[in-house]
Protein backbone atom coordinates (compact mmCIF):
# COMPACT_ATOMS: atom_id res chain seq x y z
CA UNK A 1 0.00 0.00 0.00
CA UNK A 2 2.81 2.35 0.97
CA UNK A 3 4.65 1.53 -2.22
CA UNK A 4 1.63 2.45 -4.32
CA UNK A 5 1.18 5.75 -2.44
CA UNK A 6 4.86 6.53 -2.92
CA UNK A 7 4.56 5.92 -6.66
CA UNK A 8 1.54 8.20 -6.84
CA UNK A 9 3.53 10.92 -5.11
CA UNK A 10 6.41 10.53 -7.53
CA UNK A 11 3.99 10.78 -10.45
CA UNK A 12 2.76 14.16 -9.27
CA UNK A 13 5.87 15.64 -7.74
CA UNK A 14 8.67 14.09 -9.85
CA UNK A 15 11.88 15.25 -8.16
CA UNK A 16 10.32 16.77 -4.99
CA UNK A 17 12.33 19.98 -5.34
CA UNK A 18 9.31 22.11 -4.43
CA UNK A 19 7.55 19.61 -2.25
CA UNK A 20 7.44 19.18 1.51
CA UNK A 21 5.88 16.23 3.28
CA UNK A 22 4.27 17.22 6.56
CA UNK A 23 3.16 14.55 9.03
CA UNK A 24 0.56 15.33 11.66
CA UNK A 25 1.37 14.58 15.28
CA UNK A 26 1.13 12.08 16.74
CA UNK A 27 0.27 9.25 14.38
CA UNK A 28 0.83 10.80 10.99
CA UNK A 29 4.52 11.16 11.68
CA UNK A 30 5.32 7.46 11.64
CA UNK A 31 3.36 7.09 8.40
CA UNK A 32 5.34 9.99 6.90
CA UNK A 33 8.59 8.27 7.81
CA UNK A 34 7.47 5.09 6.08
CA UNK A 35 6.58 7.04 2.97
CA UNK A 36 9.91 8.84 3.07
CA UNK A 37 11.85 5.59 3.38
CA UNK A 38 9.95 4.13 0.46
CA UNK A 39 10.44 7.24 -1.67
CA UNK A 40 14.18 7.17 -1.11
CA UNK A 41 14.28 3.48 -1.95
CA UNK A 42 12.42 3.98 -5.21
CA UNK A 43 13.80 7.26 -6.47
CA UNK A 44 17.21 7.32 -4.77
CA UNK A 45 16.40 10.96 -4.01
CA UNK A 46 17.85 11.92 -0.63
CA UNK A 47 16.72 15.55 -0.63
CA UNK A 48 13.06 15.15 0.14
CA UNK A 49 12.08 17.72 2.74
CA UNK A 50 9.72 16.88 5.56
CA UNK A 51 8.35 18.24 8.80
CA UNK A 52 5.87 17.44 11.49
CA UNK A 53 2.99 19.54 12.68
CA UNK A 54 1.16 19.67 16.00
CA UNK A 55 -2.44 20.83 15.83
CA UNK A 56 -3.33 20.86 19.53
CA UNK A 57 -3.73 24.63 19.81
CA UNK A 58 -5.72 24.84 16.58
CA UNK A 59 -8.36 22.26 17.47
CA UNK A 60 -11.99 23.33 17.58
CA UNK A 61 -12.91 21.29 20.64
CA UNK A 62 -11.00 23.30 23.25
CA UNK A 63 -12.79 23.14 26.61
CA UNK A 64 -15.26 20.57 25.28
CA UNK A 65 -13.16 17.61 26.34
CA UNK A 66 -12.75 16.16 29.79
CA UNK A 67 -9.09 17.06 29.98
CA UNK A 68 -7.01 19.01 27.50
CA UNK A 69 -4.83 17.17 25.04
CA UNK A 70 -1.15 17.60 25.68
CA UNK A 71 0.68 19.15 22.79
CA UNK A 72 3.40 17.23 20.96
CA UNK A 73 6.62 18.39 19.53
CA UNK A 74 6.54 19.97 16.14
CA UNK A 75 9.35 20.26 13.72
CA UNK A 76 8.94 22.73 10.89
CA UNK A 77 12.44 23.80 10.06
CA UNK A 78 11.64 24.09 6.39
CA UNK A 79 9.99 27.10 4.82
CA UNK A 80 6.68 26.25 3.17
CA UNK A 81 6.36 29.61 1.43
CA UNK A 82 5.41 28.96 -2.19
CA UNK A 83 5.94 25.20 -1.87
CA UNK A 84 3.70 22.23 -2.52
CA UNK A 85 2.81 20.71 0.79
CA UNK A 86 1.52 17.18 1.26
CA UNK A 87 -0.21 16.77 4.60
CA UNK A 88 -0.01 13.22 5.86
CA UNK A 89 -2.14 11.52 8.51
CA UNK A 90 -3.11 7.98 9.33
CA UNK A 91 -6.91 8.07 9.50
CA UNK A 92 -9.26 10.62 7.97
CA UNK A 93 -12.72 10.60 9.53
CA UNK A 94 -14.61 13.77 10.40
CA UNK A 95 -12.10 16.04 8.70
CA UNK A 96 -11.80 18.29 11.73
CA UNK A 97 -8.16 17.46 12.40
CA UNK A 98 -7.31 18.31 8.82
CA UNK A 99 -9.15 21.63 9.13
CA UNK A 100 -7.05 22.40 12.22
CA UNK A 101 -3.93 21.23 10.42
CA UNK A 102 -4.60 23.64 7.55
CA UNK A 103 -4.83 26.50 10.04
CA UNK A 104 -1.68 25.38 11.80
CA UNK A 105 0.13 25.02 8.48
CA UNK A 106 -0.80 28.52 7.30
CA UNK A 107 0.85 30.02 10.37
CA UNK A 108 4.18 28.97 8.87
CA UNK A 109 3.62 30.81 5.62
CA UNK A 110 1.67 30.60 2.38
CA UNK A 111 2.15 27.34 0.50
CA UNK A 112 1.33 27.36 -3.20
CA UNK A 113 -0.63 24.12 -2.98
CA UNK A 114 -1.70 21.74 -0.23
CA UNK A 115 -2.55 18.09 -0.80
CA UNK A 116 -3.73 15.45 1.63
CA UNK A 117 -2.56 11.85 1.94
CA UNK A 118 -4.19 9.42 4.33
CA UNK A 119 -3.65 5.75 4.98
CA UNK A 120 -7.29 5.08 5.81
CA UNK A 121 -10.23 7.11 4.58
CA UNK A 122 -13.38 6.54 6.62
CA UNK A 123 -15.48 8.19 3.97
CA UNK A 124 -18.83 8.17 5.77
CA UNK A 125 -19.70 10.76 8.41
CA UNK A 126 -17.40 13.53 7.23
CA UNK A 127 -18.23 16.75 9.13
CA UNK A 128 -16.46 19.08 6.74
CA UNK A 129 -15.99 19.21 2.98
CA UNK A 130 -12.50 17.67 2.94
CA UNK A 131 -11.30 15.05 0.47
CA UNK A 132 -7.91 13.33 0.38
CA UNK A 133 -5.78 13.31 -2.77
CA UNK A 134 -4.04 10.04 -1.97
CA UNK A 135 -5.76 7.22 -0.12
CA UNK A 136 -4.26 3.98 1.10
CA UNK A 137 -7.57 2.27 1.68
CA UNK A 138 -11.16 3.41 1.89
CA UNK A 139 -13.23 1.99 4.73
CA UNK A 140 -16.97 2.25 5.15
CA UNK A 141 -17.31 2.22 8.89
CA UNK A 142 -19.99 3.51 11.18
CA UNK A 143 -19.56 5.98 14.02
CA UNK A 144 -19.44 3.44 16.85
CA UNK A 145 -16.58 1.60 15.20
CA UNK A 146 -13.00 2.59 15.70
CA UNK A 147 -10.10 2.29 13.31
CA UNK A 148 -6.69 1.80 14.86
CA UNK A 149 -3.45 1.78 12.93
CA UNK A 150 -0.54 0.11 14.66
CA UNK A 151 2.95 0.65 13.39
CA UNK A 152 5.20 -2.00 14.73
CA UNK A 153 8.81 -1.17 14.94
CA UNK A 154 10.55 -4.52 14.98
CA UNK A 155 9.83 -7.97 13.62
CA UNK A 156 6.07 -7.83 13.99
CA UNK A 157 3.84 -6.68 11.19
CA UNK A 158 1.99 -3.40 10.91
CA UNK A 159 -1.71 -3.82 11.39
CA UNK A 160 -4.91 -1.92 10.79
CA UNK A 161 -7.71 -2.93 13.11
CA UNK A 162 -11.39 -2.21 12.80
CA UNK A 163 -12.98 -2.36 16.25
CA UNK A 164 -16.70 -2.77 16.70
CA UNK A 165 -18.15 -1.34 19.88
CA UNK A 166 -19.25 -3.96 22.35
CA UNK A 167 -22.90 -3.06 22.74
CA UNK A 168 -23.74 -3.84 19.15
CA UNK B 1 -2.05 13.79 33.50
CA UNK B 2 -2.61 16.87 31.47
CA UNK B 3 -4.69 18.84 33.93
CA UNK B 4 -3.72 21.25 36.68
CA UNK B 5 -4.75 20.34 40.21
CA UNK B 6 -5.90 23.90 40.93
CA UNK B 7 -8.77 26.06 39.65
CA UNK B 8 -6.92 29.36 40.03
CA UNK B 9 -3.26 30.31 40.00
CA UNK B 10 -2.98 32.08 43.34
CA UNK B 11 0.40 30.97 44.59
CA UNK B 12 3.16 28.50 43.90
CA UNK B 13 2.64 27.11 47.37
CA UNK B 14 -0.54 25.30 46.39
CA UNK B 15 0.80 23.91 43.11
CA UNK B 16 2.23 20.41 42.97
CA UNK B 17 5.50 19.45 41.34
CA UNK B 18 3.46 17.76 38.59
CA UNK B 19 1.56 20.99 37.95
CA UNK B 20 4.80 22.89 37.51
CA UNK B 21 6.19 20.26 35.15
CA UNK B 22 3.00 20.32 33.11
CA UNK B 23 3.19 24.11 32.85
CA UNK B 24 6.81 23.82 31.67
CA UNK B 25 5.99 21.20 29.04
CA UNK B 26 3.12 23.33 27.76
CA UNK B 27 5.33 26.43 27.77
CA UNK B 28 7.90 24.57 25.63
CA UNK B 29 5.25 24.29 22.93
CA UNK B 30 4.20 27.90 23.24
CA UNK B 31 7.81 29.02 23.06
CA UNK B 32 8.04 27.28 19.69
CA UNK B 33 4.84 28.99 18.62
CA UNK B 34 5.98 32.50 19.52
CA UNK B 35 9.07 31.91 17.39
CA UNK B 36 7.01 30.96 14.33
CA UNK B 37 6.39 33.39 11.47
CA UNK B 38 2.80 33.72 12.69
CA UNK B 39 2.89 33.82 16.44
CA UNK B 40 -0.78 33.44 17.14
CA UNK B 41 -2.97 30.42 17.73
CA UNK B 42 -6.78 30.48 17.73
CA UNK B 43 -7.22 28.37 20.87
CA UNK B 44 -8.96 30.86 23.17
CA UNK B 45 -11.10 32.56 20.53
CA UNK B 46 -14.22 32.78 22.66
CA UNK B 47 -12.63 33.62 26.00
CA UNK B 48 -12.44 37.08 27.53
CA UNK B 49 -9.77 38.00 30.03
CA UNK B 50 -9.64 41.10 32.22
CA UNK B 51 -6.26 42.40 33.34
CA UNK B 52 -6.79 44.27 36.58
CA UNK B 53 -3.73 46.13 37.76
CA UNK B 54 -4.20 47.95 41.04
CA UNK B 55 -0.47 48.55 41.16
CA UNK B 56 2.01 49.78 38.58
CA UNK B 57 3.54 47.30 36.19
CA UNK B 58 5.06 47.37 32.73
CA UNK B 59 6.63 44.02 32.07
CA UNK B 60 4.08 41.77 33.71
CA UNK B 61 1.10 43.57 32.24
CA UNK B 62 2.52 43.64 28.72
CA UNK B 63 3.61 40.05 29.04
CA UNK B 64 0.16 38.90 30.15
CA UNK B 65 -1.51 40.96 27.47
CA UNK B 66 0.72 39.55 24.75
CA UNK B 67 0.21 36.02 26.03
CA UNK B 68 -3.55 36.52 25.94
CA UNK B 69 -3.48 38.01 22.46
CA UNK B 70 -1.24 35.26 21.10
CA UNK B 71 -3.88 32.80 22.30
CA UNK B 72 -6.57 34.88 20.53
CA UNK B 73 -8.42 35.74 23.73
CA UNK B 74 -10.28 39.03 24.00
CA UNK B 75 -8.58 41.34 26.46
CA UNK B 76 -9.74 44.26 28.55
CA UNK B 77 -7.31 46.29 30.60
CA UNK B 78 -7.84 48.17 33.75
CA UNK B 79 -5.51 50.16 35.91
CA UNK B 80 -6.60 51.63 39.19
CA UNK B 81 -5.28 55.10 38.45
CA UNK B 82 -8.04 55.79 35.95
CA UNK B 83 -10.93 53.93 37.55
CA UNK B 84 -13.83 54.06 39.98
CA UNK B 85 -11.66 52.56 42.69
CA UNK B 86 -10.68 56.16 43.31
CA UNK B 87 -14.38 56.87 43.92
CA UNK B 88 -14.54 54.33 46.74
CA UNK B 89 -15.80 51.17 45.04
CA UNK B 90 -14.82 47.91 46.79
CA UNK B 91 -12.70 45.25 45.12
CA UNK B 92 -15.51 42.70 44.96
CA UNK B 93 -17.91 45.24 43.47
CA UNK B 94 -15.39 46.35 40.89
CA UNK B 95 -14.66 42.79 39.83
CA UNK B 96 -18.31 41.69 39.83
CA UNK B 97 -19.17 44.62 37.60
CA UNK B 98 -16.48 43.57 35.18
CA UNK B 99 -17.60 39.95 35.32
CA UNK B 100 -21.19 40.85 34.50
CA UNK B 101 -19.83 41.98 31.15
CA UNK B 102 -19.15 38.27 30.56
CA UNK B 103 -15.49 37.97 31.43
CA UNK B 104 -14.15 34.45 31.99
CA UNK B 105 -10.80 35.04 33.61
CA UNK B 106 -9.21 37.73 35.74
CA UNK B 107 -5.50 38.49 35.94
CA UNK B 108 -4.93 40.68 38.96
CA UNK B 109 -2.11 42.56 40.60
CA UNK B 110 -2.93 44.15 43.91
CA UNK B 111 -0.86 45.83 46.65
CA UNK B 112 -2.46 43.76 49.43
CA UNK B 113 -1.18 40.25 50.19
CA UNK B 114 -3.93 37.67 49.76
CA UNK B 115 -6.04 39.85 47.46
CA UNK B 116 -6.14 37.18 44.75
CA UNK B 117 -7.08 34.47 47.23
CA UNK B 118 -9.80 36.70 48.66
CA UNK B 119 -11.18 37.38 45.20
CA UNK B 120 -11.18 33.71 44.23
CA UNK B 121 -13.44 32.95 47.19
CA UNK B 122 -15.86 35.76 46.51
CA UNK B 123 -16.37 35.99 42.77
CA UNK B 124 -17.17 33.49 40.06
CA UNK B 125 -14.21 33.60 37.67
CA UNK B 126 -10.80 32.06 37.18
CA UNK B 127 -8.19 34.14 38.95
CA UNK B 128 -4.52 34.44 38.07
CA UNK B 129 -2.40 36.21 40.63
CA UNK B 130 0.01 38.62 38.94
CA UNK B 131 1.49 39.70 42.25
CA UNK B 132 -0.23 40.43 45.56
CA UNK B 133 1.78 42.79 47.75
CA UNK B 134 4.81 41.15 49.32
CA UNK B 135 3.16 37.71 49.18
CA UNK B 136 3.54 35.84 45.89
CA UNK B 137 4.15 36.40 42.19
CA UNK B 138 3.68 32.88 40.82
CA UNK B 139 4.19 33.44 37.09
CA UNK B 140 7.50 35.20 37.74
CA UNK B 141 8.78 32.25 39.77
CA UNK B 142 7.62 29.84 37.06
CA UNK B 143 9.41 31.76 34.36
CA UNK B 144 12.55 32.03 36.51
CA UNK B 145 12.70 28.27 37.02
CA UNK B 146 11.78 27.69 33.38
CA UNK B 147 14.71 29.91 32.34
CA UNK B 148 17.09 28.01 34.65
CA UNK B 149 15.84 24.73 33.19
CA UNK B 150 16.41 26.07 29.69
CA UNK B 151 19.88 27.40 30.41
CA UNK B 152 21.24 24.59 32.62
CA UNK B 153 19.16 21.65 31.37
CA UNK B 154 17.40 21.01 34.65
CA UNK B 155 16.49 22.68 37.93
CA UNK B 156 16.94 19.71 40.21
CA UNK B 157 20.14 19.82 42.24
CA UNK B 158 21.06 23.36 41.17
CA UNK B 159 22.10 25.92 43.73
CA UNK B 160 20.29 29.23 43.51
CA UNK B 161 20.98 32.28 45.59
CA UNK B 162 18.48 35.13 45.72
CA UNK B 163 20.16 38.42 46.51
CA UNK B 164 18.71 41.62 47.87
CA UNK B 165 15.47 42.81 49.38
CA UNK B 166 13.85 39.50 50.36
CA UNK B 167 11.59 41.09 52.98
CA UNK B 168 9.51 43.09 50.49
CA UNK B 169 9.75 40.64 47.63
CA UNK B 170 6.90 38.52 46.35
CA UNK B 171 9.26 37.17 43.70
CA UNK B 172 11.49 35.70 46.39
CA UNK B 173 8.74 33.86 48.24
CA UNK B 174 7.31 32.37 45.04
CA UNK B 175 10.81 31.40 43.96
CA UNK B 176 11.52 29.61 47.26
CA UNK B 177 8.44 27.43 46.82
CA UNK B 178 8.99 26.82 43.12
CA UNK B 179 12.69 25.97 43.34
CA UNK B 180 12.25 23.77 46.38
CA UNK B 181 9.41 21.85 44.74
CA UNK B 182 11.62 21.24 41.73
CA UNK B 183 14.47 19.98 43.90
CA UNK B 184 16.86 22.93 43.75
CA UNK B 185 18.63 24.32 46.80
CA UNK B 186 17.84 27.97 47.57
CA UNK B 187 19.68 30.39 49.78
CA UNK B 188 19.49 34.12 50.18
CA UNK B 189 21.98 36.93 50.52
CA UNK B 190 21.54 40.50 51.66
CA UNK B 191 21.53 42.77 54.69
CA UNK B 192 19.94 41.14 57.75
CA UNK B 193 17.44 43.98 58.00
CA UNK B 194 15.94 42.91 54.67
CA UNK B 195 15.47 39.26 55.64
CA UNK B 196 11.98 38.04 56.56
CA UNK B 197 11.35 35.97 59.67
CA UNK B 198 9.91 33.02 57.75
CA UNK B 199 13.28 31.99 56.22
CA UNK B 200 13.97 29.39 58.92
CA UNK B 201 10.59 27.73 58.52
CA UNK B 202 11.30 27.27 54.80
CA UNK B 203 14.81 26.00 55.48
CA UNK B 204 16.42 28.81 53.50
CA UNK B 205 19.92 29.70 54.68
CA UNK B 206 21.25 33.22 54.70
CA UNK B 207 24.59 34.56 53.44
CA UNK B 208 25.76 37.95 54.62
CA UNK B 209 28.80 37.96 52.37
CA UNK B 210 28.04 38.23 48.66
CA UNK B 211 31.37 36.74 47.60
CA UNK B 212 30.66 33.63 49.64
CA UNK B 213 27.15 33.41 48.20
CA UNK B 214 28.43 33.77 44.64
CA UNK B 215 31.06 31.08 45.03
CA UNK B 216 28.42 28.69 46.37
CA UNK B 217 25.76 29.12 43.71
CA UNK B 218 25.11 28.10 40.09
CA UNK B 219 22.52 30.81 39.59
CA UNK B 220 22.23 34.24 41.17
CA UNK B 221 18.79 35.81 41.03
CA UNK B 222 19.23 39.46 41.90
CA UNK B 223 16.29 41.45 43.17
CA UNK B 224 15.60 45.14 43.01
CA UNK B 225 15.73 47.26 46.14
CA UNK B 226 12.06 48.19 46.49
CA UNK B 227 12.40 51.68 47.87
CA UNK B 228 8.70 52.33 47.39
CA UNK B 229 7.85 49.59 49.90
CA UNK B 230 10.45 50.54 52.49
CA UNK B 231 8.81 52.59 55.19
CA UNK B 232 11.97 52.95 57.31
CA UNK B 233 15.63 52.94 56.37
CA UNK B 234 16.85 49.37 56.25
CA UNK B 235 20.40 50.27 55.23
CA UNK B 236 22.44 53.49 55.39
CA UNK B 237 22.42 54.45 51.71
CA UNK B 238 21.97 53.06 48.21
CA UNK B 239 25.62 53.82 47.54
CA UNK B 240 26.69 51.69 50.45
CA UNK B 241 24.30 48.90 49.42
CA UNK B 242 25.77 48.95 45.91
CA UNK B 243 29.28 48.65 47.33
CA UNK B 244 28.48 45.78 49.71
CA UNK B 245 25.80 43.82 47.86
CA UNK B 246 26.00 45.09 44.29
CA UNK B 247 26.94 42.56 41.61
CA UNK B 248 29.60 43.74 39.20
CA UNK B 249 32.00 42.29 36.67
CA UNK B 250 34.90 42.35 39.07
CA UNK B 251 33.01 40.13 41.49
CA UNK B 252 32.02 37.63 38.78
CA UNK B 253 35.56 37.57 37.37
CA UNK B 254 36.94 36.72 40.79
CA UNK B 255 34.88 33.50 40.90
CA UNK B 256 36.30 30.16 39.82
CA UNK B 257 33.24 29.20 37.78
CA UNK B 258 30.73 30.82 35.49
CA UNK B 259 27.41 31.55 37.11
CA UNK B 260 24.10 32.53 35.57
CA UNK B 261 22.76 35.97 36.49
CA UNK B 262 19.02 36.64 36.58
CA UNK B 263 16.91 39.64 37.48
CA UNK B 264 13.12 39.91 37.45
CA UNK B 265 13.31 43.59 36.44
CA UNK B 266 13.10 46.50 36.53
CA UNK B 267 16.84 46.85 37.05
CA UNK B 268 18.29 49.75 38.98
CA UNK B 269 21.53 49.85 37.06
CA UNK B 270 24.48 50.62 39.28
CA UNK B 271 22.65 49.64 42.46
CA UNK B 272 22.02 45.90 42.72
CA UNK B 273 23.49 45.14 39.30
CA UNK B 274 26.13 46.93 37.26
CA UNK B 275 25.64 47.57 33.57
CA UNK B 276 28.59 45.46 32.47
CA UNK B 277 26.99 42.40 34.11
CA UNK B 278 23.43 43.13 33.02
CA UNK B 279 24.56 43.22 29.38
CA UNK B 280 27.06 40.34 29.59
CA UNK B 281 26.82 36.68 28.57
CA UNK B 282 26.24 35.73 32.20
CA UNK B 283 22.90 37.43 32.17
CA UNK B 284 19.73 35.69 30.95
CA UNK B 285 17.53 38.64 31.83
CA UNK B 286 16.10 39.08 28.35
CA UNK B 287 15.52 35.31 27.99
CA UNK B 288 13.48 35.55 31.18
CA UNK B 289 11.28 38.17 29.55
CA UNK B 290 10.78 36.04 26.43
CA UNK B 291 10.01 32.96 28.52
CA UNK B 292 7.54 35.02 30.52
CA UNK B 293 5.17 35.19 27.57
CA UNK B 294 5.41 31.43 26.95
CA UNK B 295 4.86 30.62 30.63
CA UNK B 296 1.85 32.92 30.86
CA UNK B 297 0.38 31.43 27.70
CA UNK B 298 0.78 27.98 29.26
CA UNK B 299 -0.86 29.01 32.53
CA UNK B 300 -3.78 30.73 30.80
CA UNK B 301 -4.24 27.83 28.40
CA UNK B 302 -4.21 25.19 31.13
CA UNK B 303 -6.61 27.11 33.37
CA UNK B 304 -8.93 28.07 30.52
CA UNK B 305 -9.30 24.42 29.57
CA UNK B 306 -11.18 24.03 32.84
CA UNK B 307 -13.89 26.46 31.78
CA UNK B 308 -17.11 24.62 31.03
CA UNK B 309 -18.68 25.12 27.64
Amino acid sequence: MIERLAHQLIENHSDFSDTILVGLQPRGVEFTNRILDKLMQISKNKNIKSGSLDITFFRDDFGRRESPIEAQELDMNVSIEGKNVVLIDDVLFTGRSIRSALDALMSFGRPSQVELMVLIDRRLKRHLPIQPNYVGKTVDSILSEKVIVRWNSKNTEDEIILLKSENE
Amino acid sequence: MSKLSVEHLLSIKNLTKKDIELIFRTADNFKRIINQPIKKVPTLRDITIANLFFENSTRTRLSFELAEKRLSADVINFSSASSSVKKGETLIDTVNNILSMKVDMVVMRHPNPGAAEFLSRNVDALIINAGDGAHEHPTQALLDSFSIREKLGKVKGKKVVIIGDILHSRVALSNFHCLQKLGAEVRVCGPSTLMPKYLDSLGVKHFTDIKEAMSWCDVANILRIQLERQDVNYFPSLREYAMVYGTNKELLDSLEKEIVVMHPGPINRGVELSSDVADSDHSIILDQVENGVAIRMAVIYLLASKLKK
